[in-house]
């Protein structure tokens, strides 16, 4: 009986951190390719965009599937949260998927157009910037939480000051992604500005995760007491201080990348390298920040991921399928990225 | 007129969904035949084959990447438009488009950037596994959501408690009475409307240039599996009627025109004006007796009627009399000119028959209009129903605002109408554009480890496929 019950508390448990995992692979991966997106504007020649459209053209719908993937968790796992958070946040989600119709469709039709060419760009840029924005968007009407009142579905309750910020914040991050990642895959002046641009946007993420992380305190009595009011805050504390460290190498690093290409040096494969890194630790730690922030809740302050969990019958079900699979997603992904190493210079072939 | 958000919702999600089987009807069938095509090429060295793989994988980059951003809509639509549908059914379905993500959208997603990029990066085995895996992924993704979509019309293994939906056996509610049907029936759909594009291409192709060696394979083989697979999709379609007939007996009635309680000796109407209200055809024209003979096995037997459940419980009789004939009628064309490709083929007249090329090029959208219609009997002919006989679809709709679908129903309807014209301009502009010729594909032979690539390679500082991308 005692294990019945451990595993009724712990199915849900492990399908929350499951969700997590996907938000996580979603935010990362999708992140650096909408990121380059909204870099896009920034950059100006054909041959640049080009470059930015090789360097995620084989892998971005790869990236989108853990979208669909954690929308089909959270249908499996927690019904009730899917049903109740997608139609409240029915506005964003339809701009987000709009969004997300334009820049993937600019990939195939953009290599493949002359006249039409700078809409294409128009689309990718816009429809990355779009999606972005109504992700962080979302994350900030979440963190804000959706008090009782709120459900009624014709509430703009999710629109705020604060998720407005953390709108613009998660576009700051990604295109901080999109520049960890060209200077990865690049050489030469792109590399350098996309280490430049990098430079700056380490500082602004920096500030805005400083921002949320204030409002949400001074918003929120419940999250300010989670994180201040007993022995764990010592514990709690290594998280923004892990980001900072890791903030400050990611810029030294890309400062690196700079003054080794001004003495005429070669670039070190550890600073081309390493920032990705960096920058995926800076969010994973923002992102466990969050869930010490929410957790147990999934549509905070009212549902929490037990009540809005499916029948055991259901996440039993699912369970071999999440194991057996998921491995074996993450080793051929692996995979298709160890096919395509290397700087985008030296794979120009297409199909 | 008062905006009814129910009717938006609806609206809303018939659109996106038409639009989106649209592309996976083409690339289901597109992927198998690519690996066929590059299967053969591998044994017997013809390039030919390669010219038609190499030729083909670009119009299934297109329509798979349009598939692929359409698809992303669906899987939200259902928690945002149809909440309380997803929270009671969400036990159920939420699994079964889980196991859809895990074992077939990463796979795909996973497999197509080396199928269409890794030309060069991979050997050509390799590339020839990831194709198929490419394939096989497609016809996984649509064993599940069409064991999704079955339930819903066969709800079978399901327990109501608290009037959510629980499962007490998987094995019923994947294999429900109506999946095996519906699944090889679509599969089969699928298979069929890419022959028909490659079909249709290729006997214009062979106009313009009737020397193509590359139309002249296309034609030929596309002729032979049509030959094959539409009499047999024709007889898988007979056994899903019976499966309708006996476990959704008003949706046959629908699809048939049959208006009394119940009637012996029915017709098979060739024509009608289905009149709802009037609960009776107009202008019948039929063939006396031959619904009952083709349903019951019997010149009179039996066939249940519209009014023999309330006026409330019945679907929209027009659409689903209609659709159903234009799917019927599309399917005896296809098998009308497999059959005289097989005569010209005898007579050896086939690549020369300009009146038939010309014919065949029309076709290019025969079976995607099929398939859309197909799905119009299905999903109208349920109505009103979401879950057939447990849940109204009326029931479960989110009570958004009524503007707020109108705005998103407009913001997809417009963008949606702009990039059908500007795939089909791109599917137009790819095949004007034609096949690689065979002297460059005989120079790059697949893979930087192929002998010969190194001195293609130096002899083209740029690689010579990159124009193609």
């Amino acid at each position: 009986m005692e294990l019945l019950s451990e595993l009724q508390f712990g199915l849900p448990l492990f399908y929350f951190l499951l969700l997590g995992f996907a938000i996580l692979m979603y935010v990362l991966l999708d992140g650096f390719d909408l990121g380059i997106g909204i870099l896009y504007p920034w950059f100006n020649t054909d041959a640049e965009h080009d470059h930015l459209m090789r360097s995620i053209s084989h892998v971005w719908d790869g990236n989108e599937t853990w979208l669909v993937f954690g929308g089909v968790i959270l249908f499996a796992a927690f019904p009730a949260a899917y049903a109740g958070l997608l139609s409240i946040l029915y506005l964003p989600i339809m701009l987000m998927l709009i969004g997300l119709i334009f820049r993937g469709v600019a990939f195939e039709y953009r290599f493949k157009s002359n006249r039409s060419r700078h809409w294409w760009n128009r689309s990718f840029s816009i429809g990355s910037s779009l999606a972005a924005f109504c992700q962080g968007l979302m994350l900030g009407a979440v963190v804000q939480g959706i008090p009782q009142g709120a459900i009624n579905l014709s509430s703009l309750q999710w629109l705020s000051p604060f998720s407005l910020f953390t709108g613009l914040a998660v576009m700051a991050g990604y295109a901080l992604l999109g520049c960890v990642y060209l200077t990865m895959k690049s050489r030469g002046a792109l590399q350098q500005k996309a280490a430049r641009y990098g430079q700056r946007l380490v500082i602004f993420v920096m500030l805005a995760m400083l921002l949320v992380s204030l409002g949400t305190l001074l918003l929120q009595p419940e999250i300010r007491s989670r994180w201040f009011g007993s022995w764990h805050t010592l514990v709690l504390m290594l998280l923004p201080l892990a980001a900072v460290l890791a903030a400050r190498l990611l810029f030294i690093d890309l400062g690196r990348v700079q003054q080794q290409y001004r003495t005429g040096q070669p670039v070190q494969a550890i600073h081309e390298s390493r920032p990705f890194w960096l920058a995926a630790s800076l969010f994973l730690f923002g992102f466990c920040g969050l869930v010490v922030s929410i957790f147990p809740y999934l549509i905070p302050p009212k549902l929490t991921f037990y009540e809005a969990a499916a029948p055991d019958g259901s996440l039993l079900f699912l369970l071999p399928g999440v194991l057996i699979f998921v491995p074996l997603i993450l080793t051929y992904t692996l995979w298709g990225y160890h096919i395509f190493r290397g700087k985008v210079e030296d794979f120009e072939e297409g199909y | 007129m008062e905006l009814d958000s129910a009717l938006l919702s609806r609206l809303q999600f018939a659109f996106t969904v038409s639009f989106h089987i649209i592309f996976p009807s083409i690339t289901i069938g597109l992927a198998t035949l690519i690996a066929i095509w590059e299967g053969l090429w591998l044994k017997t060295r013809n390039p030919i084959y390669l010219q038609l793989a190499k030729f083909w994988i670009k119009p299934f980059a297109i329509s798979f990447g349009m598939g692929v951003v359409s698809g992303i809509v669906l899987s939200y639509e259902f928690g945002t438009n149809f909440s309380e549908f997803s929270r009671i059914t969400g036990p159920v379905l939420g699994p079964l488009m889980a196991y859809e993500v895990l074992t077939a959208f990463f796979l795909e997603a996973g497999f197509l950037g080396v199928m269409l990029f890794g030309w060069q990066r991979v050997g050509p085995r390799l590339h020839f596994f990831s194709t198929i895996v490419v394939a096989i992924g497609t016809w996984i993704s649509a064993f599940w959501i069409i064991a999704a979509n079955s339930w819903m019309h066969t709800p079978a293994g399901y327990e109501i408690v608290d009037g959510v939906f629980h499962v007490a056996s998987w094995w019923e509610v994947i294999f429900n009475p109506s999946m095996p049907y519906r699944f090889t029936h679509m599969l089969m759909a699928a298979f069929i409307t890419a022959i028909f594009v490659v079909l249709a291409t290729s006997a214009w192709q062979l106009k313009r240039d009737p020397s193509s060696e590359m139309a002249r394979k296309g034609l030929s083989m596309t002729l032979w599996f049509a030959l094959i697979l539409t009499p047999l999709q024709a007889y898988i379609g007979d056994l899903h009627g019976l499966n309708v007939k006996e476990h959704q007996p008003i949706k046959l009635a629908a699809m048939e025109g049959i208006w009394p309680e119940s009637e012996a000796g029915a017709p098979l109407l060739l024509f009608a004006i289905p009149d709802q209200k009037g609960e009776q055809n107009h202008f019948e024209i039929g063939i006396p007796k031959l619904a009952s003979l083709i349903l019951t096995h019997e010149l009179d037997g039996e066939l249940t009627g519209l009014t023999s459940v309330p006026a409330d419980e019945r679907p929209n009789v027009a659409i689903v009399f209609y659709s159903f004939r234009i799917m019927v009628g599309i399917g005896v064309l296809m098998i009308l000119v497999s059959l005289a490709g097989l005569y010209l083929r005898r007579k050896g007249t086939l690549f020369q028959h300009q009146a038939f090329l010309t014919f065949c090029s029309y076709l290019a959208p025969s079976g995607i209009i099929a398939v859309l219609a197909g799905w119009y009997v299905v999903e109208v002919g349920r109505q009103p129903w979401l879950v057939q006989g447990l849940v109204r679809t009326i029931d479960v709709v989110s009570p958004l605002p009524a503007e707020r679908v109108l705005f998103s129903l407009t913001l997809f309807v417009l963008t949606y109408s702009l990039l059908f014209a500007v795939y089909l301009y791109f599917m137009r502009k790819l095949i004007l554009k034609g096949p690689p010729p065979l002297e460059k594909l005989s120079e790059q032979l697949i893979g930087v480890k192929a002998a010969g690539y190194a001195a293609a390679l130096a002899k083209h500082p740029k690689p010579v496929h990159q124009e193609a991308n």
